[in-house]
């Protein structure tokens, strides 16, 4: 039971090594997922996020079942993934979306059979039932030293990554044309996002789980962008959100002996929900109806 | 065969089931022709939640399912959310949808014993084979009951999803329509997750559709392929969990993501030949 005092509670929480591994682990997590999140949200590629999460399900499976870390297994599937999803969209000219009807019942088929097919794998493993739920709402107790450093190696190159990309990506997500004409290659920058995108979920998963994806790789860049709308801020804003979700999250799990997910999508919900009323009640008040993305 | 259909387990799998895809397949034809597949995933979500807090709240299990979806079913409608352009939204509201089930979950099994671990297992991914005696009853016959008032309604629906304008011209009542759509859809959602479970209705909801629409564009004709194609995943897949001692979800989804993936083929084939 927390103390309410401070650094008390901060030596409690960090006692044992599983919540030291959680704390490093999450805190890289949320920074990539806040920094991703961002783009994400801008370019309108949550549902890739999404289903590029279910598709890492069989992935964490498969990775236990072959006594790999299930982390190998995710960066695997969610890469696969993000090509699959790059090259079908480089072929139809435009990005794979839930708005088109084949599209999103071809989609759906897909995230079915990826779920089921993780079902197996966690079957053949003759895993008990909390192993399942660990991967499918995220954990504060499963992540090992070794899961530890891949994530720290995947952070590391996917934030150098979108360092790299991250001005031109902006440019040829806000106006593509103008961005193409002065010699941005829009296509390969958007291949590359998806593979960072990838690399993102892959790590997210660990801590949210497969279901729970959006709390930390959408709601944080969704509400940061309801804020403010210059990049740099709005791009810092959403890796503050993410790290608050997850720090307070983890400690509210340890502390309650309640899922980590349930306290991560409540926070992000809540945020989100707290900042849409803001911008409304402003929007009311400025007298003048505003166009606010979604 | 004899051996299978003497237990009773199988039994029921084989007469619930099949009526559960019957209702999925027909109501999922709709579903997909009026591009609805996200309110059925969002309701999959929800029916999640709504068992395990049913559950928790000292109800039934059925309770929980077909309350919660078919609350949620009319709030969409009133809401007017068709969820385009707004997947922002409406992913962060189900991501904590999904956040509270976990918590119901976790407060399910350390209020009861730990044996009903496995609890939260089943509502997502299915136990066609733990069938309860009055969950075959019940489930056949509001299956039965929803593919009967979808066949009623059939006509008028299939003309307002396609052409809405000329439809209301015409005298159609779009918003009775549309809401008594929901509610059927509602329920469908809520008996295919007894089958397959709520992360995997898509396999029984949208894939046979997605299959049969691929095969015919004639609205009868398709319909019937995929309630047919629904049918024959589910006895096929019973069949194979029978010899094959892996999870019958795995199964279903496969065999309809094979039948997807083969109509595709065909499609493109016959493009070629034409």
């Amino acid at each position: 039971m927390p103390s309410w005092d401070v650094v008390a509670d901060i030596q409690l929480l960090l006692q044992f090594h599983f919540m030291q591994n959680a704390f490093v682990a999450g805190t890289l997590v949320a920074v990539l997922a806040g920094a991703a999140g961002y783009f994400v949200v801008l370019r309108g590629q949550s549902f890739a996020a999404h289903m590029l999460s279910q598709v890492g399900f069989p992935g964490a499976a498969a990775g236990v079942l072959l006594h790999v870390s299930p982390v190998l297994g995710l960066i695997a599937f969610c890469l696969a993934a993000a090509l699959g999803i790059g090259l079908a969209s480089g072929q139809s000219g435009r990005s794979v979306d839930a708005g088109h009807r084949s599209e999103s019942a071809a989609v759906g088929s897909i995230l079915a059979f990826s779920l089921g097919l993780g079902l197996l794998f966690f079957r053949l493993y003759a895993g008990s039932a909390a192993g399942i739920y660990s991967f499918l709402f995220g954990t504060i107790l499963g992540i090992s030293d070794r899961d530890v450093e891949l994530t720290l190696a995947v952070a590391t190159i996917s934030l150098g990554a979108l360092v790299v990309i991250g001005r031109p990506l902006v440019f040829a997500t806000v106006d593509p044309d103008v961005a193409e004409a002065r010699g941005v290659n829009v296509q390969l920058l958007s291949i590359a996002f998806l593979v960072v995108l990838a690399l993102a979920v892959a790590v997210t998963v660990q801590i949210v789980g497969t279901l729970l994806i959006f709390a930390l790789l959408v709601a944080p860049g969704a509400s940061a962008l309801q804020l403010t709308a210059r990049p740099g801020r709005a791009l810092a804003l959403s890796i503050v959100l993410s790290l608050a979700f997850t720090w307070l999250g983890l400690a509210l799990a340890y502390f309650t002996d309640l899922p980590v997910g349930f306290f991560i999508t409540s926070l992000a919900f809540a945020t989100y929900v707290v900042v849409r009323g803001v911008n409304a009640a402003a929007t009311l008040r400025s007298g003048r109806l505003r166009f606010v993305p979604a | 065969m004899q051996q299978m259909l003497a237990l009773d387990f199988m039994r029921n799998a084989f007469v619930t089931g099949g009526c559960i895809a019957l209702a999925a397949g027909l109501v999922g034809y709709f579903v997909v022709l009026r591009n609805q597949v996200f309110t059925a995933d969002a309701l999959g979500h929800v029916a999640f939640t709504g068992s395990l807090g049913g559950l928790l709240a000292g109800l039934n299990l059925l309770v929980g399912v077909f309350g919660s979806c078919i609350a949620v079913a009319l709030a969409i409608g009133t809401l007017g959310g068709r969820g385009r352009g707004r997947d922002v939204a409406i992913g962060t509201v189900f991501a904590w949808v999904l956040g509270v089930g976990v918590l119901f979950l976790s407060l399910y099994i350390t209020a009861r014993s730990a044996a009903t671990g496995s609890l939260g297992v089943s509502v997502l991914f299915g136990s066609i084979l733990g069938l309860q005696p009055y969950q075959v009853v019940f489930g056949s016959i509001t299956a039965l009951a929803t593919c009967a008032v979808m066949l009623l309604v059939a006509r008028p629906m299939l003309f307002l999803s396609v052409d809405p304008d000329v439809a209301v011209a015409r005298g159609v009542p779009a918003p009775a329509l549309t809401a008594l759509f929901l509610v059927l859809l509602a329920v469908t959602v809520a008996e295919s997750v007894q089958a397959v479970g709520a992360l995997l209705i898509f396999a029984l909801m949208v894939t046979p559709a997605a299959t049969a629409q691929n095969l015919s564009a004639r609205p009868w004709l398709g319909m019937a392929l995929s309630a047919l194609i629904a049918v024959a995943v589910v006895w096929v897949g019973l069949v194979l969990s029978f010899y094959v001692p892996y999870p019958t979800s795995f199964f279903i989804t496969s065999l309809a993501f094979a039948a997807y993936l083969a109509s595709l083929a065909g499609r493109q084939i016959a493009r070629r030949l034409a």
